[in-house]
């Protein structure tokens, strides 16, 4: 009974990503007569892809997980200028133009490196509980945004090379320290930042309605019972930081190759938070409402546009009321009132 | 020594070994020998110098007024806190320098006082969690659903249901552990730590706000437990009918040191426990 109903969730959930993006294709091929999209939104599809998976991978982290993670921008941050670096270094070196290929084998080196980095800060973030790990997290994003600013990376033909605080290097700069990568290949296609979604959810759904996933949230629900029922508290919240971490660094390279330039100031603090608005707003450990959130958010500013300067101070008042409209109790009951069913659930639950 | 007559027409288990005394057969093994153990908390002796047998199938009572030490020995024993002095052989194997995880798996499972279950989660992945090591598949087989996932999943689950059957709680399967009343919840902790297959299970105070029909039916599972699963018992409580009714052997405790061992009658009769629980009373 309960593999059914999370079974019906999971599969809603991707219905809901699936004829979004269906319905988007459409829009953009102008299908649908009298719909057509801004050229501002266009641009947005992308960072909406990017955004949904921060906001997922960010949601293992904080919401299965139980741990405030406020760096997740450095590992998009470590995964976009890897992915960058492959994908010219594929041109530059085997004369390989294949866009499709390139962002795949690009997003899958990006979640490598930030796997490998996840798995350094892991080791000595995950000793530390709470507040403490939230503010090491934070210290460790900012860490990684200034060493990406000191990281020269050039092309030769074959030869890649690489320099830490050193721009006298022999080839083409391709990255070029605190002014970031220029002249990049723009692969990034709304098609392929849809592929990276479904992976997501087919990786955290999958993860987190599995042996390992369930040890996971019992760590969350309580460390020292899990403990004692025999379970390597280290090794899952590892597990789940460092998937999260990669799944980030996936959606970096497709967030990097999207731009023709990026630097490393772009994947500053406030993008750790604003993803972990997303994640908050769409509900802590909600998969679905992060996906809505990211969406829904991103779009935003743009529909925005006609308040011009007040565009952002809307943007916080409209937050503000989200937050307080869904924790208000007259709603909740008002949506309980809705859905008979789900009460009379809760209702027999309380009985027994 | 006096046999102490059962609620339960179970069939006998080989003959207990009247575990705290200490001249009595132990197999090869005992499940649980502790050994001077001792902890200090800044100079504080919480506890000092604690010996125990626990013979295998045994059900042993550890009671003492509060702040005695009681939960600290659990502790001890399933190293949440590393003893300062001594050591504990589980089965015969020293613990020393190992974890609380490792420990479990060395055969020791406890439930707690105050109750601490996985409360986000259903009553069946609760016992699940306590499957953890008995049923296994790797994370990767989890994600990409492996021949192995769909395997193991279902054998956890018959497990579970299983498990939950002791106390005939398989209807209450789905529901949030959070959202139990507080019975169920102590029984769901039995139940989840009898799942990692112990050798031992450390029962804290598993009749606490329980009404005396509940205690009475407690007592028949514990001893069913017993023989089902040819386990060792270690409780604490409070409530002496309990304790007196089940309990093979008693060890006593205050101010952190063991008082007095013995059977039922030979505690009851105990000068020092008397004096350790109305000088308490006294002072209260």
């Amino acid at each position: 009974m309960k593999n059914k109903k999370t079974f019906r969730s999971n599969l809603i959930t991707y219905l809901l990503v699936i004829v979004a993006f269906v319905i988007c294709q459409l829009v953009l091929e102008g299908a649908i007569p009298g719909v057509k999209m801004t050229r501002s939104l266009k641009g947005q599809l992308v960072p909406i892809c990017v955004y949904i998976v921060m906001a997922v991978s960010l949601n293992l982290t904080v919401g299965i997980s139980g741990e405030l993670s406020l760096g997740h921008a450095g590992f998009m941050s470590v995964g976009a200028f890897s992915g960058i670096v492959m994908s010219s270094w594929l041109v530059s070196a085997f004369q390989f133009e294949n866009e499709t290929i390139r962002l795949i084998i690009a997003m899958v080196t990006g979640g490598v490196f930030a796997g490998a980095a996840g798995v350094l800060i892991g080791i000595p973030v995950l000793r530390l509980r709470g507040d403490y790990l939230a503010i090491v997290t934070l210290a460790f994003g900012e860490i990684i945004r200034n060493v990406m600013n000191c990281l020269y990376f050039s092309l030769d033909g074959k030869a890649l090379y690489i320099g830490f605080n050193n721009p006298s290097l022999p080839g083409k700069l391709l990255v070029n320290g605190p002014a970031g990568a220029t002249g990049v290949d723009k692969i990034s296609t709304f098609t392929m930042g849809f592929a990276p979604i479904i992976f997501t959810l087919f990786v955290v759904l999958n993860l987190i309605n599995s042996r390992s996933g369930r040890a996971i949230m019992a760590i969350r629900d309580n460390r020292i019972a899990a403990e004692s029922m025999g379970i390597n508290v280290t090794k899952y919240k590892m597990m789940a930081f460092v998937t999260s971490a990669v799944l980030a660094g996936m959606a970096g390279a497709l967030y990097g190759l999207n731009y023709s330039t990026v630097v490393a100031s772009k994947f500053r603090f406030d993008t750790s938070i604003l993803v972990l608005v997303f994640v908050v707003l769409g509900g802590i450990g909600n998969i679905r409402g992060s996906i809505i959130a990211a969406t829904v958010l991103t779009i935003l500013p743009e529909v925005l546009r006609a308040f011009s300067d007040y565009r952002m101070l809307v943007y916080a008042i409209v937050l503000i009321v989200v937050m307080l409209a869904t924790n208000s109790p007259l709603l909740r009951n008002l949506v309980e009132r809705i859905r008979p069913k789900k009460k009379a659930e809760a209702k027999g639950g309380d009985a027994v | 020594m006096t046999q102490i007559k059962r609620k339960s027409d179970t069939k006998m288990v080989p003959v207990p070994s009247m575990a705290i005394v200490p001249e009595r057969d132990i197999d090869k093994a005992p499940v649980l020998e502790a050994r001077h153990l001792g902890i200090e908390f800044g100079g504080l002796k919480a506890v000092d110098d604690f010996n125990i047998i626990i013979g295998k199938t045994e059900i042993a009572g550890l009671i003492g007024p509060n702040g005695a030490g009681k939960t600290t020995v659990f502790n001890l024993l399933t190293k949440v806190y590393q003893p300062t002095t001594g050591t504990v052989l589980i089965n015969g194997k020293d613990t020393h320098g190992m974890n609380t995880v490792q420990a479990n798996k060395a055969g020791i499972a406890r439930t707690f006082q105050n109750i601490r279950l996985f409360n986000n989660m259903t009553v069946e992945e609760n016992v699940r969690i306590g499957l953890h090591n008995q049923v296994k598949y790797g994370m990767f087989s989890g994600i990409l659903r492996a021949p192995s996932y769909w395997k193991q999943e279902k054998k956890q689950h018959e497990k579970s249901l299983d498990l939950l059957s002791i106390f005939d709680m398989q209807d209450m399967a789905d529901v949030k552990a959070g959202s139990l009343p507080y019975g169920a919840q102590r029984r769901l902790e039995i139940v989840r730590a009898l799942a990692t297959n112990p050798s031992l299970l450390l029962l804290d105070e598993p009749a606490a706000g329980m009404n005396p029909h509940e205690t009475e039916e407690l007592m028949e599972n514990i001893i069913k437990i017993r023989d089902q699963f040819q386990i060792a018992v270690l409780l604490i409580e409070h409530d002496m009918n309990l304790v007196m009714g089940i309990c093979e052997g008693i060890c006593v405790l205050n101010y952190g040191r063991i008082i007095a061992k013995g059977t039922a009658d030979e505690i009851q009769q105990n000068p020092v426990v008397i004096e350790a629980y109305l000088g308490k009373q006294k002072e209260a």
